[in-house]
């Protein structure tokens, strides 16, 4: 057994901070990517355009350089605004924000991912039969029903593979937000390390966690596509 | 002409998609129980012109009434014709049931999810009655044994027969069929069209697309024959097919061998 010099607990803690991370990153991911995809298949120019930006602009920069954008970044903005407001109410308005690690990192990490989320709609939408959507509209459904009941089920079974492999290279790019202080697997274990200066026992368990989450996802994934491959003939 | 309640009522419409003009100037007007046969070469705007009456194409102008109750349109900054209340479109199309010539039944749901869904979700039809009116349904068709299957599991005539169970669900007052045979092998036509022949022959109120010239002869009770989106010929099947009178009907119905 390794000997985590009673850095156990505080590792196991990180984890947790990880798991939660990652889901949290993954809902704002999927919310921005469904958007994205919208805005990309939109009849309307401007959003278009807007989407192709945001994709364009998020997958050609470095994870770790956008996360140090937005976290310095965001509470630059934040500090003009406040500052603003305390100027023009000549003091009566004083508010201070720090912006705090977890909400950067979810905040971060959700944007990245969900630039990664709207290709992966935006083609798993175009795979949906024109009939299909068709059907939906002469019975009547309004347009809400359309996407609830026939387009995302269907194109959930063609976004599936892409946004499993979105949510392994999401869930490992956690790890990056140990750069902005936050107390993820990562920093506990990068902190442990250096005080009892044995860095290769503390990461192998990191490792591990890391291995056993992404494992239980594709089997998770594995289940889904299950269920949304339904009514497809096996080829 | 011109039963303003009847239950569907096409006044003059036009279609034009970019600069080409596909729909001149057709009306058509379905009385109860009327079965309207629409024939012409493809090409010819039948299949556009059958989508106009449920808003799946906007007529560019024109008059639409389904049971008396007449489509509002505006007009959009871009200057084209759109639906001035999506509600009611929605209400109008649950009036008139589409059979597609692709089938189109909803493929990850079985049979019987296909039939009850558009009754539950729009009409507001319980589950529990949604699923017995099925169950006639598909007997009617004789699908009964086929409800738990999924469409792609099927053949091409079983799903072509699945989705006018469908259609049958919503009670419609007007039974739109776009080319329902053209994409069944030819030994599964005849399935469909004896079903088709059975509806007609309850009273069902129904505008049918077709190839089928025997249908249109034997079945409809009235034939419209469409060239280049306009009408070219129509009337009542005996006078059409016996003495048609436009030369292009007379090449259209004659064999070619």
């Amino acid at each position: 057994m390794l000997d985590l010099h009673g850095y156990g607990p505080s590792i196991f803690n990180g984890a947790i901070l990880t798991i939660q991370l990652a889901f949290l990153s993954l809902l704002i991911a999927v919310l921005l990517g469904l958007l994205g995809a919208s805005g990309k298949l939109s009849s309307k120019r401007p959003l278009r355009w807007l989407s192709t930006l945001y994709t364009t602009l998020i997958r050609g920069v470095p994870d770790l350089v956008l996360m140090m954008l937005i976290y310095f970044g965001g509470q630059i903005g934040i500090n003009a605004v406040t500052d603003w407001l305390y100027n023009t109410s000549d003091g009566a308005i004083d508010i201070f924000f720090q912006v705090n690690p977890f909400v950067a990192g979810v905040a971060t990490i959700g944007f990245i991912f969900g630039a990664y989320m709207s290709e992966t709609f935006r083609g798993a939408f175009m795979a949906v039969e024109n009939g299909q959507i068709e059907a939906g509209k002469a019975y009547g459904m309004t347009g809400w029903q359309v996407f609830n009941r026939i387009m995302f089920p269907q194109m959930m079974r063609h976004a599936l593979p892409g946004l499993g492999n979105n949510w392994q290279v999401l869930l490992k790019t956690t790890a990056l937000v140990s750069v902005i202080g936050l107390a993820d697997m990562v920093n506990l274990a990068t902190e442990a390390a250096k005080t009892v200066r044995e860095p290769f026992i503390f990461f192998v368990p990191v490792a591990l966690v890391y291995l056993a989450l992404t494992t239980v996802s594709e089997w998770v994934f594995r289940q889904l596509k299950r269920r949304y491959s339904v009514g497809v003939m096996e080829g | 002409m011109g039963q303003a309640s009847a239950p569907l009522l096409a006044t003059d419409i036009y279609k034009q998609f970019g600069d080409v003009e596909v729909l001149k100037g057709i009306s058509l007007e379905a009385d109860k129980g009327d079965v309207i046969s629409v024939i012409g070469s493809s090409g010819s705007g039948k299949s556009t012109f059958l989508r106009c009456m449920n808003m799946l194409e906007i007529p560019t102008s024109g008059e639409l009434r389904v049971h008396g109750d007449s489509v509002r349109f505006k007009t959009n900054r871009h200057g084209l014709r759109e639906p001035a209340d999506i509600r009611q479109v929605e209400r109008i199309r649950s009036q008139l049931s589409m059979v597609f010539q692709s089938f189109n039944l909803w493929s990850h749901m079985t049979v019987m999810q296909n039939i009850i869904e558009a009754p539950i979700h729009v009409l507001g039809v319980s589950r529990a009655e949604a699923t017995e009116r099925a169950e006639e349904h598909l007997n009617r068709v004789g699908l009964y044994d086929r409800r738990d299957y999924y469409p792609a599991h099927m053949s091409g005539g079983q799903q072509q027969r699945a989705a006018i169970a469908r259609a049958l669900a919503m009670n419609p007052e007007v039974m739109l069929f776009d080319e329902p045979t053209s994409a069944l092998d030819p030994e599964l036509v005849g399935e469909v069209l004896k079903v088709m022949r059975g509806l007609a022959e309850e009273g069902r109120t129904m505008v049918v697309v077709t190839h089928e010239m025997a249908f249109a002869r034997d079945v409809s009770n009235k034939v419209m024959f469409l060239h280049q989106g306009r009408i070219e010929e129509e009337g009542n099947p005996q006078d059409v097919f016996n003495n048609p009178k436009s030369e292009r009907f007379k090449q259209f119905i004659s064999p070619s061998y």
